[in-house]
């Protein structure tokens, strides 16, 4: 969406208040985006991404997801607060999990929504990209059959190609 | 002045602690120059810091480059690059 026009759009729609929750404890995707658009009727898109942990071809048993504590927390409301600038959204719900997630178990939440599509999509495209390099999670490897821990996932320069579209 | 530092991930392994209390010389004035002085005190902070630049910092919960100033700061923390999302 044109800059302009969003920011436009976002002096019409009155400020949000993102819900950030960091957990261990699964979450109901489907349920975090009801609770956002129950009993409204000015909604026009609910974007709702899940990021789920794959098993790398069968060779993961799971991945252990190391945190910071409270600036965890900060951080995604910080990156929620400035998409909420950004992007004329109706609801904003963010929610990341740790400790040790098994293959085809959600990690991440991000649910975006707005009177318009394009800010829906946007929103969520925008809260992932910055997310990804900002905010203080660290992933490990526990490989299928073997008892000793496997190693540090490494970051990817497509990630930080990725948050760096969004830099203006 | 003392200052609390976190080490995360594989910075937390090859420091091997969670978090210590430090009290660095004055003339330690930026990040840089705490990460100068931590790899001076062992070969444990030597390894995790040996190609420092990879290595990120916060500085009470808030990103921070290596030239930030951490007079007054309450909590450093030391970590790779995130992977989360």
């Amino acid at each position: 969406m044109d800059e302009r026009i969003a920011e436009t759009i976002a002096e019409t729609v009155p400020a949000i208040v993102p819900i950030v929750r960091i957990q261990a404890e699964p979450f109901d995707a489907a349920a975090e985006a009801s609770a956002l658009v129950r009993g409204r009727t000015d909604v026009g898109a609910v974007v709702t991404f899940t990021g789920l942990c794959r098993d790398e071809g069968g060779r993961l048993a799971a991945l252990e997801l190391e945190h910071y504590p409270g600036m965890a927390q900060a951080e995604i409301a910080r990156v929620a607060g400035e998409a909420a600038r950004r992007f004329p959204l109706q609801g904003l719900v963010a929610i990341h999990r740790y400790g040790v997630i098994r293959p085809g178990e959600e990690i991440v939440l991000v649910v975006a929504v707005s009177p318009h599509r394009r800010a829906a999509f946007e929103a969520a495209d925008f809260m992932m990209d910055w997310l990804k390099t900002k905010a203080p999670f660290w992933k490990r490897e526990h490989p299928l059959g073997e008892a000793e821990t496997g190693g540090w996932v490494s970051s990817k320069a497509e990630d930080e190609r990725a948050a760096d579209r969004w830099v203006r | 002045m003392a200052v609390k530092i976190l080490y995360f991930a594989w910075v937390r392994e090859r420091v091997g602690k969670t978090e210590e209390v430090v009290e660095p010389p004055a003339e330690v004035t930026t990040i840089a120059d705490l990460v100068a002085w931590l790899k001076g005190r062992g070969e444990e902070y030597a390894y995790a810091f040996e190609n420092e630049t990879v290595i990120r910092a916060a500085m009470d919960q808030l990103h921070v480059h290596r030239d930030a100033v951490i007079t007054g700061a309450g909590e450093i923390a030391f970590f790779p690059p995130m992977t989360g999302g």
